[in-house]
């Protein structure tokens, strides 16, 4: 791999935030609408039974649709880039923020200070 | 149906408190290994991680006759950017799922993040290590062969540990072992899923930036402007 041009940093990430806009996009509405796993097992054995409604039930973008969007696709869509928008920034912020917080870099090796 | 997690009720509230208490205990490990270790290139890709784990997760495919499964991605996390790390990245798409999409119950959130982020990142991570020491040898090639059939052990280990919280504080009316074998049987089926994914995902990192995948550190040379960066972190 000697000499293979490398994508930089900020295009990798673009790369990999579009790819993840794509699936939302375009895959997301076409995804199975069957129940998952937990889901499936959960109400063939009766676990459930004691299931209480979300506390946020109500909120906008709640089981990834996106609340007076009549077309279901284009609400999951947009629910999609929402969360896709959400956790990049929340966690590229959250990392950033604990490597702050130990502090400045230790100082450049170059120009060491002479002693006044 | 979307991506589902364990919502409010299925477990009772000890054990979901007990699971909070450990949940909020291991991102506390987390953060600190993340603050003492993290490359710091690897910042906007604990963020892409957990974008591209969120958007995966509204993937579902079918794996059974009226069943679907979809990624847990905390094994592609942990491999990408590291186990701690990666777990962070699980629990920020869990948390969020949680709060905008009222995806897994808020009391049941501690349940989710030791199911999914914590035990796949790092149990996962402990198989992906051992594979890797059988496929790759000195070479990246085996990677994410390696990253995908620890993958596949994840769903799995979700189930099991969703069947002994549900053991401990689940409805008392329901046979465990009917629970542990269905939880187990669905959960292999979707590892299946999980572990091809996983696998095609790590590959393309490699393929594009081989010197940002963690679990390729020491398999694949360093670019040399990363060189006095990784001499100040050893």
């Amino acid at each position: 791999m000697a000499g293979q041009r490398r994508l930089s940093l900020v295009a990798f990430v673009a790369v990999g935030l579009l790819a993840a806009v794509a699936l939302v996009v375009f895959v997301a509405p076409r995804a199975s609408a069957d129940p998952d796993g937990l889901e499936k097992v959960a109400a063939d054995q009766g676990i459930d039974a004691g299931v209480r409604p979300h506390s946020l039930g109500a909120s906008p973008f709640a089981d990834y649709g996106t609340e007076g969007v009549g077309h279901d696709a284009l609400g999951t869509a947009l629910a999609g880039l929402v969360g896709v928008a959400a956790t990049f920034v929340v966690g590229s912020g959250l990392v950033l923020l604990v490597r702050r917080r130990r502090g400045p870099p230790p100082p450049a090796p170059v120009a060491p200070t002479p002693p006044a | 149906m979307l991506a589902m997690h364990i919502p409010d009720g299925f477990i009772d509230a000890p054990v979901s408190l007990v699971a909070g208490l450990l949940a909020v205990a291991g991102i506390a490990v987390c953060l600190r290994m993340t603050a003492r270790s993290l490359d710091e290139r690897q910042v906007p890709v604990v963020g892409l991680v957990a974008a591209f784990v969120f958007a995966a997760q509204m993937l579902n495919f079918p794996v059974a006759n009226g069943t679907s499964g979809h990624l847990l991605g905390a094994v592609l996390a942990a491999v990408l950017v590291g186990p701690a790390a990666g777990a962070l990245a699980v629990t920020v798409v869990l948390t969020v799922q949680a709060l905008l999409f009222a995806d897994g119950g808020l009391s049941a959130l501690g349940l989710n993040v030791v199911n999914m982020a914590l035990l796949g990142a790092f149990g996962g991570y402990v198989v992906f290590v051992g594979l890797r020491a059988v496929l790759a040898g000195a070479r990246s090639g085996g990677v994410a062969l390696a990253a995908g059939l620890a993958a596949a052990t994840a769903p799995v280990l979700a189930a099991l540990a969703f069947t002994a919280e549900f053991a401990l504080g689940g409805n008392d009316a329901v046979s465990v072992r009917s629970v542990a074998a269905a939880m187990v049987g669905v959960h292999a089926l979707i590892g299946v899923g999980e572990g091809i994914i996983t696998m095609l995902a790590v590959g393309s990192v490699l393929a594009m930036r081989p010197d940002l995948v963690h679990g390729a550190r020491g398999l694949v040379p360093r670019p040399a402007p990363a060189a006095p960066l990784a001499a100040r972190v050893s």
